[in-house]
C-alpha cells in the first residue's frame, strides 16, 4: 500500500477531512504496518482447481495477490462448491461426444467455444471431413450427404438447428453425425 | 426484602411456570433464573428449549443435570471461520456424545438443531431410535453424514414434522431414503433437502406430498424435474414456502403450460427459492405468485442474468428478504430500490470468486438500496469497491441497521474515489445505527475504524475483522468498548500479545475469540491459558510446528478461546493443543 499513502499525502487531503475522531487522534503514519498487512503472502488457497492463476483485478492499488487467499472471499464452502461446480459446466467447457456413423471411434467438442450454428456446423464438417449442407426448418438439411442430430436430456433424437441456440446448448447431450437416407426421417426433403 | 421474599414464596411453583412460559427468549430465561434459588428451581425444571451457542461450553451432563425437561437442542459446533476453510476438517463438533447421553438418560427429545457440527450416520440413526416423539431435524452447514442417515429418520420418526438440511455437505449414496417414509407418515410440515446432491425417488416424493396434507414447506434439489414439481404443486397448492429443484423445460411444451396453472393455484407462497438449473425462458411461471412474496433466495440461480432477474423482481412489491448473486448488478438493485419498499434483508452474493469478473455489484447499488427501502435492517453485501461517501449516506439513509456485513472482494481495497482508508465509512455507521448487534468490516481499515467501533457500536456482539488495523491499539479501542461483545474474529490482522493480554477477564463475558494470522505469540497464549483456568485456549497447528514445547516466541497461527464450564476437551484431535 505505500503506493497509496504517497498519493494521499501528494494531495494532502489528510488536511481537510472532516473527521469523526476525538481532536487530538494522531494520523497513522505506520505505512510499514499497513504495507505489511497486504504483503502478508498467503498460502495457496486449498480451492485453486479452477483458479485463474493471480490475475489481479484491474485496480492500481491493490497489490495482494486475488484468487490466492485462502478463505476469501469468505463465501461458504457449501456456496462456493455449487457455483465452481455450474462455471466448470458452463464456463470450462461443454464437452459433448460426436459420434459419426460408420466412423470407428467417437470424438469430443466443447459446445461452449461457438457463437451459434454456423460456426458449430463449420467445425464439426472440419472435423469429420464433409459437408453439411443448409439447414431449413421445412427440409432440415436437404441435399447433403449428411444431416447432424443430437441426443437431448429427454434421451430424443433430434435435428440440429430447429431450437434458440442457447436452449440447445443448454438440452444437448451427444451430437450424432447421420448418413442423409438414414436421417430422411428427420426432416430431410424425401 | 424481606416482605418481597414472603410475598414471593406465597406464589405457587405452578403460577410461576406459567408466568415463566410467556418467556420465550433464552435471554429472559437466563436472566429470570438469576433471580432466586427458587426462581433457579422452578424454571430449570420447567425450561424446554435449551441454546448453546458453543458446544464445548457445556457437556450433555450437565445439560441433563439441570435442564430434565428439555424438549428441544440447540447446538452449535465449529467456529464462524470454520465456513471458510480456516479450521481443519476434523477439529471438532461432534453431536454423537450429546444425542448419546439423552437417549441413555430418557429426554424426551423432540426437536434438534445443529449448526456447524459434525453428525455421523451412526448418531442420526441412534437419534432415530431412541426418541419416540422426535418431530423435527434442522442441520445447518453440517457434515459427516450420509442419505443412509436420513433414511434412518425417515423410517424410524413415526411423528416428524420437520426436515430441514440447509447446506449441508451429505454424501449422497443414492439410496431411496425418500421411499423410507412409511405409508403411515402424514405428519410433514417441512421438508427441505436441496442440498443432496443425488437423484430422489420421484414416485415417493409424489407420494409422500400427497398423503401429508399439513405440508407447507417444500424445498427440492436439482434432481428434481420440472414435470415432478407440476405434480407436486398439483397435491399440494396450500404450500408456503417452496424451493424449486431445477427449472429447465421447453416452454412451449403442454408440461409447462399444466406447470403454469398449477402455479396459479398456489396462492400461499410466500417464500421462494431454487432455481438451481433454469431456462430464463421458463420464469415467467411465478411471475403471478410473486405479488404475495415476502421472501425470494435466488442465490443458486447464475443461470438468470440481471434482464430477467429486474423482470422478476418487479413483480415482487412486498419482498421483505431478498437473497440475490451479483450478477443483478447496481442497476438491478436501482430496481429493487423502487420496487421492494417493505424490504428488510439483503444479501448479495459473488458470482465470481476470484474477483476479476465484470458482474459484480458496487456502492452505486448500495445507496440505492438504502435510499429506496427505508426498513433495510440486514445487510450482507460482496461488492467489488466502497467508498467512505457511499456508507456514510447508507448510515443516514438507513439508522436501523442490527446486521451489517460488507465484503470486498479485495480485501485491503481503498475508497475507490479518495483512495482513503474506509475508515470513516464504516464509522458513520456504527455511529449512525445505535441498535447494531453484528458487523463485519472490510477493505483498507487503519486503527481508526476499531477506534469508532469501540466508542460507538454499543450494543455490538459480534465482530470479524480481516486485513485490517495497524497495531494492538485497534484490537484494544474493541475489547475496552464493546461492552456487549460476545464473538470476536480476527485474521491476517496485526494484532498481538499486548491486546490479548491487556484483560484477560473480558474473554470470560464472551462465548469466543479466533485470531488466526495475527502477531500473538505461542508464550502469550500459555500465559493467558494459565491466567485463566476457566478458558480453553485452543491452538492448531496444522503441520508446523509438532514438537513437544515450541519456542515462546513463535507466533501462534490459529487460536480459538472460549469460556467453558467443564475444561479442555477430550476430543480434540493431535493438531489442536489446549493449552
Amino acid at each position: 500500500m505505500e503506493g497509496v499513502m504517497s498519493h494521499a499525502s501528494d494531495l494532502n487531503l489528510k488536511a481537510t477531512e472532516l473527521r469523526l475522531g476525538l481532536p487530538g487522534t494522531d494520523e497513522r503514519d505506520d505505512v510499514e504496518s499497513v504495507a505489511r498487512n497486504n504483503k502478508r503472502a498467503l498460502p495457496e488457497s486449498a480451492n485453486d482447481s479452477g483458479s485463474k492463476g493471480g490475475k489481479s483485478i484491474d485496480h492500481e492499488n491493490a497489490p495482494a495477490p486475488k484468487a490466492q487467499i485462502v478463505g476469501w472471499p469468505p463465501v461458504r464452502s457449501y456456496r462456493k462448491n455449487n457455483l465452481e461446480a455450474k462455471k466448470t459446466e458452463t464456463e470450462t467447457g461443454m464437452y459433448v461426444k460426436v459420434s459419426m456413423d460408420g466412423a470407428p471411434y467417437l470424438r469430443k467438442i466443447d459446445l461452449s467455444i461457438y457463437n451459434g450454428y454456423a460456426e458449430l456446423l463449420k467445425a464439426l464438417e472440419s472435423m469429420f471431413k464433409l459437408t453439411i449442407g443448409d439447414y431449413s426448418e421445412r427440409e432440415g438439411y436437404k441435399g447433403s450427404e449428411y444431416a447432424p442430430a443430437y441426443e437431448d436430456k429427454d434421451g430424443d433424437l433430434m435435428l440440429v438447428g430447429d431450437v434458440p441456440w442457447d436452449m440447445f446448448m443448454s438440452s444437448c447431450k451427444r451430437l450424432r453425425i447421420m448418413k442423409g437416407s438414414d436421417a430422411s426421417g428427420l426432416g430431410c426433403g424425401v | 426484602m424481606c416482605l418481597f421474599q414472603s410475598v414471593m414464596n406465597y406464589f405457587p411453583e405452578e403460577v410461576l411456570e406459567h408466568v415463566f412460559d410467556f418467556l420465550t427468549s433464552h435471554r429472559d430465561r437466563n436472566a429470570v433464573s438469576l433471580v432466586c434459588k427458587s426462581w433457579y428451581s422452578v424454571e430449570r425444571f420447567s425450561r424446554e428449549k435449551v441454546f448453546i451457542g458453543n458446544c464445548y461450553a457445556v457437556d450433555p451432563e450437565r445439560l441433563i443435570a439441570r435442564f430434565p425437561r428439555v424438549r428441544s437442542l440447540t447446538l452449535k459446533g465449529k467456529p464462524h471461520f470454520a465456513d471458510f476453510n480456516l479450521v481443519p476438517h476434523d477439529w471438532g463438533g461432534y453431536v454423537y456424545p450429546w444425542i448419546e447421553a439423552m437417549a441413555k438418560n430418557g429426554i424426551n427429545l423432540e426437536e434438534l438443531r445443529l449448526k456447524r457440527m459434525v453428525v455421523s450416520d451412526e448418531s442420526l440413526e441412534l437419534l432415530a431410535k431412541s426418541f419416540p416423539n422426535f418431530k423435527s431435524l434442522v442441520l445447518v452447514s453440517c457434515d459427516g453424514f450420509s442419505t443412509d442417515g436420513l433414511a434412518a429418520i425417515a423410517s424410524n420418526c413415526r411423528f416428524l414434522r420437520e426436515l430441514d438440511l440447509q447446506e449441508n455437505e451429505v454424501d449422497d449414496r443414492k439410496g431411496q431414503w425418500l421411499s423410507c417414509f412409511p405409508d403411515t407418515c402424514t405428519s410433514l410440515v417441512s421438508l427441505n433437502f436441496a442440498c443432496l446432491k443425488g437423484e430422489a425417488s420421484v414416485a415417493a416424493l409424489e407420494r409422500l406430498v400427497a398423503r401429508c396434507r399439513n405440508l407447507r414447506s417444500l424445498r427440492l434439489n436439482h434432481a428434481v424435474p420440472l414435470d415432478t414439481l407440476q405434480k407436486i404443486l398439483v397435491q399440494a397448492p396450500q404450500l408456503n414456502d417452496l424451493g424449486t429443484g431445477t427449472f429447465v423445460h421447453d416452454p412451449d411444451s403442454d408440461a409447462y403450460c399444466k406447470l403454469k396453472n398449477a402455479i396459479k393455484k398456489c396462492k400461499s407462497i410466500r417464500s421462494l427459492s431454487g432455481f438451481l438449473d433454469v431456462n430464463t425462458r421458463c420464469l415467467p411461471a411465478v411471475y403471478p405468485i410473486c405479488t404475495n412474496l415476502t421472501s425470494l433466495n435466488l442465490s443458486y440461480a447464475p443461470g438468470i442474468y440481471s434482464s430477467e432477474l429486474i423482470k422478476l423482481i418487479c413483480h415482487c412489491k412486498k419482498l421483505e428478504r431478498l437473497w440475490i448473486l451479483d450478477t443483478i448488478g447496481d442497476k438491478g438493485l436501482d430496481v429493487v430500490a423502487s420496487t421492494c419498499k417493505e424490504l428488510q434483508e439483503l444479501r448479495v452474493f459473488p458470482s465470481d470468486l476470484y474477483g476479476v469478473g465484470n458482474a459484480a455489484v458496487t456502492e452505486e447499488g448500495l445507496v440505492a438500496v438504502s435510499a429506496g427501502c427505508p426498513k433495510l435492517n440486514s445487510l450482507l453485501y460482496f461488492c467489488q469497491q466502497m467508498t467512505n461517501a457511499a456508507l456514510i449516506t447508507v448510515a443516514k439513509n438507513c439508522p436501523n441497521f442490527i446486521r451489517f456485513r460488507l465484503c470486498t472482494l479485495d480485501p485491503t481495497i481503498p475508497d475507490a474515489v479518495t483512495n482513503q482508508p474506509l475508515d470513516e465509512g464504516f464509522g458513520a455507521i456504527v455511529q449512525s445505527c445505535k441498535g447494531l448487534k453484528r458487523l463485519s468490516v472490510s477493505g483498507l481499515l487503519t486503527d481508526q475504524v476499531f477506534l469508532y467501533i469501540g466508542m460507538y457500536a454499543e450494543q455490538l456482539e459480534m465482530l470479524s475483522i480481516a486485513f485490517a488495523g495497524d497495531s494492538d491499539k485497534g484490537m484494544l479501542y474493541v475489547l475496552n468498548g464493546c461492552k456487549k461483545l460476545k464473538k470476536l474474529e480476527i485474521r491476517d490482522s496485526p494484532f498481538g500479545n499486548v491486546a490479548l493480554l491487556a484483560d484477560v477477564g473480558k474473554y470470560e463475558t464472551m462465548r469466543s475469540l479466533w485470531m488466526s494470522s495475527c502477531e500473538v505469540t505461542f508464550g502469550a497464549c500459555k500465559t493467558l491459558a494459565e491466567k485463566m483456568p476457566r478458558l480453553n485456549v485452543e491452538i492448531i497447528n496444522e503441520g508446523e510446528q509438532i514438537e513437544a514445547s515450541p519456542d515462546d516466541r513463535h507466533r501462534v497461527e490459529k487460536m480459538y478461546l472460549y469460556r467453558t464450564l467443564v475444561g479442555p476437551r477430550r476430543d480434540a484431535p493431535d493438531f489442536v493443543w489446549t493449552l
